[in-house]
């Protein structure tokens, strides 16, 4: 992780972009309020009642965002707001229209859980000021990740969904920890890595051109392998497993530059994997039906395939340009409007549609790694590089599921699916992100004039810009 | 709703998609092509070596160099003409410090008009002005102490 910054003192200062961002933000509403009109009209035959309504608080939830990042992070960068809030605009709509098929009320829900996203959004931007503050608490969120991922296992709160083990029930309130615990780690990772990387990158000894670290050092490596391994075994999540493994793998590597962790962890990784596809018939099931699908598809047979196969039959038919909103049926795929929403995206808005929306995934991540190369130390680099690398291993994983590239996970599309957790824990990723990149584009602070004599050493002021 | 109608609110919708997509990239694309650096950073050097290094020895009283008092490798000194210093345990380092809690490239003492300041690269057990651990370029002056591990260093004249 070398520092490669442009040189801070040379008075070179990032642009503030807050009036592209709005401009970009008016592109993103008229996304987002768009398609709710589109579903309208396609499946009802008329433009919704309540559009004004609707994009009012749509409107009203986004640019009380805009407002809040103009005051406190006014550096911050200026594309990813609004690629997050066309994205969540364009999942609303997607929901609501698959709500009107399957008469369900899952889209008012989201609304819900998108205004309590955007409430946590501008907490953390206002609370945290400085990203620096949260090395204080490596331990502490390493350890709350880990309660919330063992709280599943509890046997009064735990629950079972869909033969995964990662649901806690509260009362009313059901949330999946996991997704919680995936910004937690990300902070324990950056707050451990940027302390050890030192000793995890130089020592070690060369074997077969890899550099391989030392003996005692590979104890966090393995005991996220073991983590990871256990959530596959016990919470039967696939998804996560990988997640959380490959976020930890991303981050060790970018953090040593090393390229012995990724020889490693990628072995560790398959013969996990391996182990556990020879013991484990959830997973066998799986990748069987990765492999040939039409064989558990149609009559005669016990149906497993039916989901995957006809989101593909769904996006065949929706082709380059889409059936349009109301015009395609992708309520014939099982849990369309969670795990299967790029299903149908595929078949309502065809190739475009889908291509736009993953160069749009692909952009929140370049970000991310944009402010982490940009960032002046190196816990905000690491901690930016591992929001990144959640966001892209997840879309990785589930969009590479549902279009039958690797065998099928069950993980929420960021920001598209259905579910409050994975949406409320996204948009705390993403004031992260601004946060570290705030700091990073903010010019270094004008300092005081010190006096010639130098007798004032002891109160010196630091100026800090705020 | 006719059949034409409805292909045109479809074909419509993707353009708006792919025109925010654009949009975005095109605010971004500094990225690719390099960001404009203000005409007045620009002129007097690119690199901002010499200038910078010695317009502030030009007055009475300025440091000329950055001296190690205290520590491994006491004595040790390196001109400030040669700014930015870079100290460090790594072989690029000006001051090269036989230190175990210092960074490979730990910190950098750089001009900026009449002033020097230190700052901090990301190191690990960081770097302190008094007691006070720095968080971005904080001045010094001469004789500031700067702790760097179990190290101390000064500008001196």
């Amino acid at each position: 992780m070398s520092q490669t910054t442009g040189n801070p003192i040379l008075g070179f200062v990032h642009r503030r972009r807050r009036g592209a961002e709005l401009f970009l933000l008016v592109l993103a509403l008229a996304v987002g309020i768009g398609a709710y009109a589109a579903v309208g009209v396609g499946v009802e035959g008329a433009v919704p009642t309540d559009l004004i309504g609707y994009g009012g608080w749509l409107a009203a939830l986004v640019v009380g965002a805009h407002i809040v990042v103009r005051l406190v992070a006014p550096y911050a960068d200026p594309v990813l707001l609004p690629v997050v809030a066309a994205l969540n605009g364009l999942g609303l709509a997607v929901i609501h229209r698959l709500d009107l098929t399957e008469d369900t009320g899952f889209a008012a829900q989201q609304l819900v859980w998108m205004t309590i996203g955007v409430a946590l959004f501008v907490g953390t931007l206002v609370l945290l000021r400085d990203h620096r503050i949260l090395t204080r608490f490596t331990y502490t969120s390493g350890l709350a990740a880990i309660v919330l991922l063992l709280m599943p296992m509890l046997p009064l709160i735990g629950n079972e969904v869909r033969g995964a083990r990662i649901w806690v029930r509260l009362g009313p309130v059901g949330m999946q920890p996991g997704e919680v615990a995936k910004v937690l780690l990300v902070i324990a990772f950056a707050g451990y890595l940027v302390l050890h990387r030192d000793a995890l990158a130089l020592a070690g000894r060369r074997l077969l051109f890899v550099d391989l670290p030392r003996g005692r050092d590979l104890g966090p490596i393995l005991g996220m392998w073991l983590i990871s391994l256990g959530i596959l075994v016990f919470q039967r999540d696939l998804g996560s497993s990988l997640l959380f493994f490959g976020l930890f793998l991303f981050m060790l590597y970018v953090a040593t530059e090393r390229a012995g962790w990724l020889v490693v962890g990628g072995g560790l990784f398959l013969g996990g994997a391996l182990v556990a596809w020879q013991l484990f018939s959830h997973v066998q099931t799986r990748v069987n039906v990765w492999l040939n699908p039409f064989d558990y598809y149609g009559p005669g047979t016990n149906d497993s395939a039916f989901q995957p196969v006809e989101a593909t039959f769904g996006m065949a038919w929706g082709g380059l340009l889409g059936r349009g909103f109301g015009g395609g049926d992708p309520g014939r795929v099982p849990f369309a409007e969670s795990d299967f929403i790029m299903a149908a995206i595929g078949e309502e808005l065809g190739l475009t549609g889908m291509m736009a929306v993953l160069v749009l995934y692909g952009l929140i991540v370049e970000r991310g790694l944009r402010a982490a190369l940009i960032s002046r130390d190196g816990f905000g680099k690491l901690l930016a590089t591992g929001l990144a690398s959640v966001f892209a291993l997840q879309v990785f994983v589930v969009i590479g599921g549902v279009t039958g590239l690797i065998p099928l996970t069950g993980l929420t599309t960021p920001f598209l699916s259905y579910g409050g957790s994975s949406l409320v824990a996204n948009w705390v990723i993403i004031a992260l992100l601004l946060r570290v990149s705030d700091l990073a584009r903010r010019p270094v602070p004008e300092l005081t004039t010190a006096d010639d004599d130098a007798g004032d050493q002891d109160t010196q002021v630091i100026r800090v810009a705020r | 709703m006719s059949e034409l109608t409805l292909l045109l609110i479809r074909i419509a919708y993707l353009a708006v998609l792919w025109i925010f997509v654009l949009s975005a990239i095109s605010v971004i694309r500094s990225d690719m092509f390099g960001a404009r650096v203000p005409e007045t950073a620009r002129t007097p050097e690119p690199r901002g070596r010499e200038p910078k290094a010695k317009a502030p020895s030009k007055r009475r009283g300025s440091p000329t160099h950055v001296l190690v008092t205290e520590g491994a490798n006491a004595g040790e000194r390196a001109d400030l003409a040669a700014a930015p210093v870079l100290i460090g345990r790594g072989s690029d380092a000006a001051i090269r410090l036989d230190d175990d809690y210092v960074s490979t490239r730990h910190a950098r003492i750089a001009a900026s008009g009449d002033q020097w300041f230190v700052e901090d690269l990301g190191s690990t057990n960081g770097t302190y002005i008094g007691t006070v651990r720095i968080t971005q370029p904080t001045t010094i002056t001469l004789g500031t102490q700067v702790r760097i591990g179990k190290t101390i260093l000064e500008l001196r004249k």
